[in-house]
């Protein structure tokens, strides 16, 4: 019994010792961290995540957390001003800026959409594709791959007399926002009955959760086609098919194909401000001999004045400033290792103007060129 | 006189004795009735302060019930006065800003659909299985095949959704879903479209494969507490195994093995992640399915498709009124199971002609 008591006390004073010293630590290593939260889509997440551990070993007092909750969910968060910064595939909407007034949206990173495919016998790189045709496969209305349209645009290959599956996102994703806005664009059937939306109603074909089910299915059975991700394609090797662009060629979509469709668009040079509307910015179908017809910005959001948001004070304001400012120059280095298409030069320069309108109750933050 | 007045003494002092002794014995009454009545009150007052206890664990669950109540139908007025009651009836699902249409039609079908091809497959194997554990093998075999039952009715649902995605899916295709197709998909329009492994058909399969450990591991128990008299009785009258299990097992357990089904079936209905990656996610009026091999969509797998980037409001709310409709579903499931139960009760246990 008294041994029994002894022990106990023993225990408390273990328990009492540990939780006290941590959160002393905590408590000194809170004052020399700055913690800076986001939250938002999971596209740029693995991007996000590099840049995380690049730039601790430059500022080792700064830690980013980053949860990857999709689009909607860091929109929702950034409205409810419960992080410092969101992010989000698609520009925010019209509502979404009225719920979330002196938002602006920063460009971080550029992403792509390739159509991957599974014909038994023919490899990556061979299938040629256009707009209408692939809004037509998607939406039912060519059901066999040996079909006259799409043959006519594959003269040499030899393709099967079978359904065609066609394999789309079942999750909703920035992904389909980019992949319906293309179709909308290339076929009006298609914006009509359907429109571009993070999910839409299929009219057929199979959904897959993520990228990775994507690319499952259509591994896993043959005379399958779908859309993913573009540096999920680049790294895993899926088969992947030309597109034509605006100027009639048909491209494979690359990081360079990609950064060219930015470069060449005409709304590249005319960039809306930070605290302006994005839903117009489309680098859909740029001109360019050889640029890919889909692009995509993905965006960050934070407020004009950060002083609006209750979570962020001086130093933290500062902090976030200026990781963004090394994100958009910096680490765009490490941006195509992991199969990101770099901004170019005069998107970072747009950037930077936003960054240089932001302010922390009238203090200008951004100290960078 | 000197020995009369030592008596005397003598008796005073046994007198006073008497009354300290007196007096004492009352003090003692005193404490012993005050102590035991503050210990008959501490034993009193712990089984009230049990009582207490148990009475809020219950109130516990009440309470949840009504939070969840509240928040479902809270989240799903919007979608309610939005589409009204065509939200049950109508096959639309269309988020796109400035065409918001949303119906939960297709979902209600292919959850029960599903589902139902999960307890058509899953009760008679678990039932086959519970006879054999309970009446036939010996008890060398089934202790370690009830063992390895309950250690599969452990295994997490998603498990069985990550096998079934790379492994079964493809057993399925191959060896059932082609066949049929090739023998009769051009005549007859149910075994008409391309299969392709992930359909309703694979889902209500490998849910009845998830179901068959619970719902047996429960058929198992339910038949072991039918008494041995009963048994014995029947094997008396010159009954072969099969009847004595028909006449003699059977009543007794209706009620048990009934409730294990609707067990089974109520997790094949709220199954989320192992449907989710095996349907198919068609959306809309697509999702109802048209043939053995149609791609479908369950309500529960819908919600955890688009709860995670639905950002406009009405969406939202869509989503949570398909979480409303499956609690409603799951309310009447319950309610018909508990009715069913209680009328077969209601019917006496025995050996029957």
């Amino acid at each position: 019994m008294r041994n029994q008591r002894l022990l106990g006390l023993i225990a408390v004073g273990l328990l009492s010792t540990m939780i006290i010293s941590v959160s002393a630590s905590q408590k000194s290593f809170a004052q020399s961290q700055v913690t800076l939260n986001g939250a938002g889509a999971t596209f740029p997440f693995p991007l996000i995540d590099t840049w995380r551990v690049a730039y601790q070993k430059v500022h080792p007092s700064v830690n980013i957390n980053y949860q990857s909750i999709g689009s909607g969910g860091g929109v929702k968060q950034f409205t409810a001003k419960t992080v410092d910064f969101g992010a989000s595939d698609a520009p925010l909407t019209a509502t979404e800026r009225k719920a979330a007034p002196g938002a602006v949206q920063i460009p971080e990173t550029i992403g792509s959409v390739a159509i991957a495919y599974n014909v038994p016998g023919i490899p990556t790189k061979t299938l040629k594709f256009t707009g209408p045709v692939l809004a037509d496969i998607f939406m039912g209305k060519i059901t066999k791959w040996n079909d006259p349209q799409i043959q006519a645009l594959n003269p040499g290959t030899s393709l099967p007399a079978a359904n065609i599956v066609a394999v789309h996102r079942s999750d909703g994703s920035g992904t389909t926002f980019v992949w319906t806005a293309y179709l909308s664009k290339a076929s009006p059937s298609w914006n009509q009955t359907i429109g571009a939306s993070k999910s839409v109603p299929w009219p057929t074909g199979i959904g897959a959760p993520g990228n990775e089910g994507v690319a499952n299915a259509i591994n896993g059975s043959p005379n399958t086609i779908g859309y993913v991700e573009l540096n999920y394609a680049l790294t895993t090797g899926i088969p992947y098919a030309l597109i034509k662009n605006a100027a009639g060629n048909f491209i494979a979509p690359s990081l360079n194909s990609t950064q060219a469709a930015v470069t060449n668009s005409p709304i590249a040079n005319s960039l809306p401000a930070g605290d302006q509307t994005w839903t117009k910015v489309s680098l859909l179908n740029s001109p360019g001999s050889n640029t890919y017809p889909i692009a995509t910005f993905t965006y960050l959001l934070l407020y004009k004045d950060l002083s609006t948001n209750p979570r962020l004070d001086q130093t933290k304001a500062k902090a976030l400033v200026d990781f963004i400012s090394w994100a958009i120059t910096d680490g765009q280095k490490l941006a195509a290792n992991l199969g990101y298409v770099p901004l170019p030069a005069a998107v970072v320069k747009h950037d930077q103007d936003t960054l240089k309108s932001l302010t922390f109750k009238g203090t200008p933050l951004f100290t960078g060129p | 006189m000197l020995l009369i007045g030592n008596c005397k003494i003598i008796i005073a002092v046994l007198y006073d004795c008497r009354g300290v002794l007196l007096f004492s014995q009352n003090l003692a009454n005193n404490v012993n009735k005050k102590l035991s009545s503050f210990f008959l009150q501490g034993k009193r007052r712990g089984d009230k302060i049990f009582y207490i206890v148990t009475i809020g664990a219950a109130a516990y669950t009440l309470l949840m019930l009504a939070l969840i109540v509240y928040t479902v139908g809270d989240g799903s007025q919007k979608i309610f006065s939005f589409e009204g009651i065509k939200f049950f009836t109508g096959t639309n699902w269309n988020s796109v800003e400035g065409r918001e249409s949303f119906g939960a039609l297709p979902y209600i079908i292919g959850t029960l659909i599903s589902a139902g091809i999960a307890v058509a497959i899953g009760v008679p194997i678990s039932l086959g299985i519970a006879i054999f554990l309970s009446e036939m093998a010996s008890s060398k075999i089934s202790t370690p095949l009830s063992f390895v039952i309950e250690l599969l009715a452990a295994v997490p649902s998603i498990i069985y959704g990550l096998w079934a995605l790379f492994v079964f899916r493809f057993w399925i295709l191959n060896l059932i879903e082609m066949p049929l197709y090739n023998a009769f998909g051009q005549s007859i329009p149910f075994f008409g479209v391309t299969p392709f492994g992930l359909d309703w058909f694979t889902a209500g399969i490998v849910l009845g494969i998830m179901i068959i450990p619970i719902v047996s591991s429960i058929c198992r128990e339910v038949m072991r507490a039918v008494p041995n008299t009963q048994r014995e009785a029947a094997y008396s009258l010159g009954a072969t195994r099969w009847e004595t299990v028909r006449i003699a097992i059977f009543p007794y357990a209706k009620s048990g093995i009934l409730g294990a089904a609707m067990l089974g079936l109520g997790r094949a209905i709220g199954e989320t992640m192992l449907v989710t990656l095996i349907i198919g996610n068609a959306i809309g009026a697509a999702a109802i399915p048209t043939s053995l091999f149609s791609p479908s969509q369950t309500l529960s797998s819908l919600i955890a498709n688009e709860f995670n980037e639905a950002s406009s409001d009405l969406h939202l709310s869509a989503l949570i009124g398909l979480g409303a409709v499956l609690l409603i579903i799951t309310m009447v499931i319950n309610i018909a199971a508990r009715l069913l139960v209680s009328r077969m009760v209601k019917v006496s246990a025995g050996v029957k002609e």
